[in-house]
């Protein structure tokens, strides 16, 4: 099953008049349109990025004139769950043990992914102080080898920050971005932290050397631990809930 | 004539005005800020990271790190994201809890910020006074969850126990005993409830004791009077929320236009700055406290009168009784399962903010389904404000940074994650 990754339904039957709104404006720059939990999510092409941006904050029946946040989402391994097993060896299952999820690797065991589509994505979430109402515009990057989206440092300066962060912890690259550091990791950090590959006890560890008499930088010595397995549960209240809603249709 | 060239300074990150862990770099012409860099990042933690590896509720705990003067605000954003996702209606009186709980830590955070801000612009007593009214509201916080500052007590569903029915009292001891003893205890009689109305019928006259030492004080008005000056343009295009936006002129409240919990139900009033300086932010900040104890004022009428569950009866989400659990197989089960595996969320997206007391602090949860998050990002207010530093203090004084830095009310935990 590939899961559905804005874990959205079909769209609602009747668009609300700020869907409406948003159609009108964007036109075709829009690929998909979800409202869920009161909020709307759209996605748009990369190569639409900085036009429905900018459109997004100028138009006077939108005026998004506050960016909130922007943040890098790393999909690999989206929907997989660690408890499923198929064999069974003479020791018994080897269940919630074996699993490759977060944390469970050192650096040289990471996941090696085949290039799963659409990997990197970019989420913006917006406010109009206006109108009183929030949006969350999304951008899959193409390429995953090399991630590069627009930068929107011109439409709001406040995004400056936030993009460097999306670059410094998933290697997102911000074109147009006056001032691309690393920013929240440690000066000549090596890798980017957040991307699902990355080992979360990480590559290396600092202390003092009391003999050469400053910081040394080692390979990491703890162990990969993680007490809890990922497990993905269909839980009957929603499939009920589901259930009802498709019958109600 | 000798060349006079422009110079890099190093601000921080070991400078006491640096609140914590800000690495500032100047370049200074004589006295005047040309440029300023901030490096942020010494306390990075990787919370988001962590939070991928463990289910929801272990989680919480790394909330109240974030910005750890405003814990429960930070764990209310991160709760609620869940409760939407999990579609879970928080029971009233939790909700009334957490209400009345928001704003104490509005309190506590802004008089931390008074009495640091003070304490960085030169005014030593009222650090003093500030700390004295804190360690009262602290009490509250142990009160209800055995810690003073880190207290995961907003649960998803709920919160974890109903208030206390006697608050804690002094022992006596050598030092404390007689009179002394008795002073200390007096409002500590009845419940917590009876505590907080007389810890609001008295904190009035505090605010006004803390605006006696400064809102008329000529060096505390010669150092942010026209300090700092954010334009209303300047704050919305740098993301700003909370008090830097009501001070410069914007009745922007999430409390008002986008409530949550029970704000819909409380009167209160946002107040407003007009010049958008650091001696507006801080009336705002000094008004604001005035309107969070009117706010605690109406919840303990309510929570007073109305006694009911404080978390969902779902075994899924929130634990059994523990009684229950020793003779119920079932509760057992739901309470092994919900401790060990936890709860699965149903795959989805959501952002959830809460006006925490230095501006909004929200919480974007992805899940596809597991009993983890997917992904969690927590937007923290401080990082976009301290982000506009640049634009903020150019062609300032050296000593101006020092009052823009307290005004923008950082706080490590929160902008480092």
């Amino acid at each position: 099953m590939q899961p559905n990754r804005s874990g959205s339904e079909a769209m609602t039957a009747t668009p609300s008049p700020f869907a409406q709104k948003l159609e009108a404006t964007l036109g075709q720059r829009l690929v998909s349109l979800v409202e869920r939990l009161g909020e709307t999510t759209i996605e748009v092409l990369p190569e639409n990025w900085l036009a429905v941006a900018r459109s997004l904050r100028d138009d006077p029946a939108l005026r998004f004139d506050v960016i909130i946040d922007v943040c890098g989402v790393d999909y690999l391994g989206y929907g997989e769950g660690e408890w499923d097993t198929s064999d069974v060896s003479s020791e018994g299952f080897s269940r919630g043990v074996e699993g490759a999820g977060p944390g469970r690797f050192r650096w040289e065991d990471r996941p090696r992914p085949a290039a799963i589509p659409r990997r990197f994505a970019v989420v913006v979430h917006l406010l109009s102080i206006e109108h009183n109402q929030r949006l969350r515009l999304r951008a899959f990057c193409t390429d995953d080898d090399l991630p590069v989206l627009p930068s929107l440092v011109e439409v709001w300066p406040g995004a400056n920050w936030f993009e460097r962060e999306a670059f410094d912890l998933f290697g997102i690259v911000f074109e147009g971005h006056p001032d691309l550091r690393r920013i929240l990791t440690d000066y000549g950090f090596v890798g980017h932290a957040f991307r699902k590959d990355f080992p979360l006890i990480g590559n290396v560890e600092m202390r003092y050397d009391p003999d050469k008499r400053r910081v040394v930088y080692e390979p990491v010595s703890i162990e990969p631990r993680v007490l809890v397995p990922r497990t993905l549960r269909g839980d009957s209240r929603y499939e009920q809930a589901n259930a009802e809603r498709e019958a109600g249709k | 004539m000798e060349e006079i060239r422009n110079y890099t300074m190093n601000f921080g990150p070991q400078h006491p005005a640096a609140h914590g862990v800000l690495r500032l770099v100047l370049e200074m012409d004589g006295e005047t800020v040309m440029r300023a860099d901030p490096h942020v990042g010494l306390l990075h933690r990787g919370t988001e990271k962590l939070a991928e590896s463990k289910p929801f509720n272990q989680s919480i705990g790394y909330m109240d790190r974030l910005d750890y003067v405003s814990m429960m605000c930070n764990e209310h954003a991160y709760v609620r994201a869940i409760e939407a996702l999990l579609g879970i209606e928080v029971p009233e009186r939790a909700q009334w809890i957490r209400t009345m709980f928001d704003e104490i830590t509005r309190i506590l955070n802004h008089l931390m910020w008074l009495g640091s801000n003070g304490l960085d612009l030169g005014a030593m007593a009222v650090f003093l006074y500030a700390f004295r009214e804190r360690e009262e509201l602290m009490d509250c916080y142990e009160a209800v969850s055995g810690a003073r500052m880190h207290a995961a007590y907003y649960r998803p569903g709920g919160v974890y126990r109903d208030l206390p029915a006697q608050m804690p009292k002094y022992r006596e001891s050598r030092w404390h005993k007689g009179d002394d003893l008795k002073r200390m205890n007096a409002w500590r009689e009845g419940s917590m409830l009876d505590y907080l109305e007389q810890f609001c019928a008295d904190f009035p006259a505090k605010i006004d004791e803390y605006e006696d030492l400064l809102t008329g004080n000529r060096i505390w008005k010669q150092r942010t009077v026209d300090i700092g000056i954010v334009s209303p343009e300047l704050a919305r295009a740098w993301g700003m929320s909370g008090p830097m936006l009501r001070g410069s002129g914007i009745a922007w409240d999430l409390r008002k236009k986008q409530p949550y919990a029970k704000y819909a139900e409380v009167d209160f009033d946002i107040p407003v700055g007009s010049n958008g300086d650091c001696y507006d932010r801080y009336l705002v900040r000094v008004a604001e406290m005035r309107e969070s104890n009117r706010i605690i004022q109406q919840c303990v009428k309510w929570l007073r009168a109305n006694p009911g569950p404080v978390i969902v009866q779902n075994y899924k989400v929130a634990p059994p009784k523990r009684e229950e659990m020793k003779d119920d197989m079932e509760a057992l089960i739901h309470h092994f399962k919900l401790f060990s595996e936890g709860y699965s969320v149903p795959a989805g997206e959501v952002y959830a903010a809460v006006e925490a007391p230095k501006g909004e602090f929200g919480c974007y949860l992805v899940s596809d389904g597991a009993n983890k998050p997917f992904r969690v990002k927590l937007r923290a207010p401080g990082f976009a404000h301290l982000s506009s530093m640049d634009a903020v203090v150019r062609g300032h004084m050296l000593a101006d940074v020092v009052a823009m830095i307290g005004t923008y009310d950082v706080v490590f935990g929160e902008i480092d994650r």
